[in-house]
């Protein structure tokens, strides 16, 4: 579906009759170079830094492996809990993939719409504080004025001994 | 009250404030359960203000799960009912489907995320209501309840204490009966706050605003980009007809282009998810909030924490925003969704160069939908549906405000949404409450046994300003 795009814009610039001879000429060169883009599986942009997977631009799905999925969880540390979930990676990979049809060439990217205006810093004075007992109020674990978590430096479990959806899509 | 003296305008009147901006000693959960239980230490700065004016609080409202959502359905206190399923006005009009079906299961809903408030407003329960919008989430809900919502323009008022979903977008938004309602509560609420970096310095003059007579001076912008597919023929009538009034009045109406609209709802998906990811990353039960009983190291426990914690959506999103953010992922979808995020703000700026002063929107596609209708699609391809209309605001920071203008086929409200430039919500309500007054939304009529209370009396209902002089 994504990959059908740069074959819309190219006839999009070209006459809705073609008469001439020099026209058909043009137009089925056009169409070879855009059969050939499409069975690539390129896209309209150029291949930049960006594009680090795969020398012939991969289908989106291809990003959307175990292993990246694997690593997703260990990042967000939330699980994908069922197919469900996983499939909604998908759905909005697929979304996001509209993004391309855009043309961005010499744009700068937008942070914040405030970008042209000074950023407000104050003094680095103490203003407030002295409020432990109110903020530890909400803490389950604590210890005297200290917030209590159990002990770090244990990376996650391995996705075979992890229990998560995930484990199942493991290759055997 | 010792003095004889009001603290403000506000003094004394009920509020409603929506439960992801905290508030001191009052549960602060977003409708999550990753927060239930979570007693504030302090108040959010609009809160804080709208206390010092003397308002009353009402309550903490009901919205989506960490505001996530057009419909106001995914939160854990359960969904949000439109009043208006329960008025004189939706109950004629409705074609009972069958006998066996409960007379109760075709309520609407009220729109999302900020439901709850606007359910609150309309419902006659309060005077003014605190929402927070990020891709339409204020607007949506009061076009679906027939109440006013402003956005106002991104960095007006305080972000400082609102639980953030999307820091470059979010914006406090309020929701009233009336445009000189909703003047008066921004009037208190706006201004520099040095506890948020992202306020502009600028003095801001609260305002009342002018009755305008004569419009002929005003440019008023219809994009085309906005009459999306899906529309309901409903909207675009209404929307037609509103240009018309604005025409027969002597206003110059134009037809202008806003090329990038159709990109706008993909751009937002996309930098949504990635500054949710960022953003969701506090809450790992330490601190505050919902811990889980697993202690065998500290990765894991955050991760029992928030897998307990968070519903669907929200893991979706986060898990969505962290592959955008992926090194091999960054440049392709992040930074690409910046730039047209650029893109689409020079539209905008564009347009309001060409001369043209205030744009005319329709705000949702269709009136409310039934709830049993609206959880048929998943929480996401709703909000890409519904918030395809106001999300390019939120892109661009502009102000813009909902004004209901007339009732459906199905008795439901419908509304119209007004954007103006930057930091001139004086001249985009002015001109709002200009449309207001022309189109005489009609009032909710309950049935007879729910209420006949003097305060339905439509006088009262409306101008907090000229209340207190009573």
């Amino acid at each position: 579906m994504a990959a059908a795009r740069p074959l819309r814009h190219r006839s999009d610039a070209l006459p809705a009759r073609v008469d001439d001879v020099t026209n058909r000429f043009r137009w089925r060169a056009m169409r070879a170079l855009g059969l050939c883009r499409w069975l690539l599986g390129g896209t309209v942009r150029a291949l930049g830094p960006g594009a680090a997977t795969a020398s012939s631009a991969p289908s989106p799905q291809d990003g959307v492996t175990v292993e990246v999925l694997d690593h997703l969880e260990r990042l967000a540390l939330v699980d994908f809990r069922d197919a469900e979930g996983v499939e909604r990676l998908r759905e909005a990979v697929r979304f996001a993939e509209r993004l391309r049809e855009v043309n961005t060439e010499g744009v700068e990217p937008m942070d914040s719409v405030l970008e042209d205006r000074c950023l407000y810093l104050r003094e680095d004075d103490v203003t407030e504080g002295s409020c432990t007992a109110e903020l530890l109020k909400n803490a389950r674990e604590k210890v005297e004025e200290y917030f209590v978590a159990p002990p770090g430096n244990i990376p996650l479990p391995e996705l075979e001994e992890r229990d998560t959806f995930l484990k199942e899509k493991l290759p055997h | 009250y010792r003095r004889g003296q009001p603290l403000g305008e506000l003094d004394g009147i009920p509020i409603a404030v929506k439960d992801n901006f905290n508030t001191a000693g009052i549960e602060t959960t977003c409708a999550s359960n990753m927060l239930k239980g979570y007693i504030s230490p302090y108040n959010a700065t609009v809160v804080q203000k709208l206390l010092d004016g003397g308002a009353v609080l009402l309550g903490k409202t009901n919205l989506d799960e960490f505001a996530m959502g057009s419909g106001s359905t995914d939160g854990v206190f359960g969904p949000v009912r439109n009043p208006w399923s329960y008025s004189r006005q939706y109950k004629e009009k409705i074609v009972p489907r069958s006998d066996s079906e409960p007379e109760n299961s075709n309520w609407v809903i009220t729109g999302g995320s900020s439901g709850g408030s606007a359910a609150a407003v309309s419902a006659f329960t309060c005077f003014a209501a605190l929402g927070s919008d990020t891709g339409g989430s204020t607007r949506n809900p009061a076009a679906h309840c027939g109440v006013v919502g402003l956005k106002p323009t991104y960095g007006l008022i305080s972000r400082h204490g609102l639980i953030p979903l999307v820091n470059s977008m979010d914006v406090p938004g309020i929701l009233t009966r009336c445009v000189d309602d909703a003047a008066v509560v921004l009037g208190s609420l706006a201004g520099h706050d040095p506890k948020d970096s992202t306020t502009v310095q600028d003095i801001f003059q609260p305002f009342a605003l002018p009755s305008l007579t004569d419009v002929s001076k005003l440019s008023i912008g219809i994009p085309k980009e906005y009459h999306a597919p899906g529309l309901s023929s409903e909207i675009l009538a209404v929307w037609s007809k509103a240009a018309d009034l604005f025409k027969n009045a002597g206003a110059k109406v134009v037809e202008v282009s806003l090329p990038h609209t159709h990109y706008s709802i993909v751009c937002y998906h996309v930098l949504c998810t990635a500054e949710v990811a960022s953003n969701m990353a506090r809450f790992d039960g330490l601190e505050y909030g919902h811990r889980s009983d697993m202690n065998k190291s500290t990765e894991s426990m955050y991760a029992a924490t928030r897998r307990e914690g968070f519903s669907d959506v929200v893991r979706g999103r986060i898990l969505s925003g962290n592959y955008f953010l992926l090194k091999q992922n960054y440049e392709d979808y992040f930074v690409k969704a910046q730039k047209v995020r650029r893109l689409i703000a020079n539209d905008f700026v564009k347009v309001f160069g060409s001369g043209v002063d205030i744009l005319l929107t329709p705000t949702t596609l269709s009136d409310a939908v039934p709830y049993v209708e609206f959880i048929k699609e998943d929480n996401r391809t709703r909000s890409t549906q519904d918030d395809i209309l106001t999300q390019a605001a939120n892109m661009a920071g502009l102000p813009a405000v909902n004004v209901p203008t007339a009732l459906s086929g199905r008795g439901l409200p419908i509304g119209l949404q007004f954007i103006g430039r930057s930091f001139q919500e004086k001249q985009l309500l002015t001109v709002a409450k200009w449309f207001e007054k022309q189109v005489q939304f009609p009032m909710i009529h309950y049935l007879s046994y729910i209420c006949e209370a003097a305060f339905f009396h439509p006088q009262r209902a409306c101008k907090v300003s000229g209340s207190l002089k009573n």
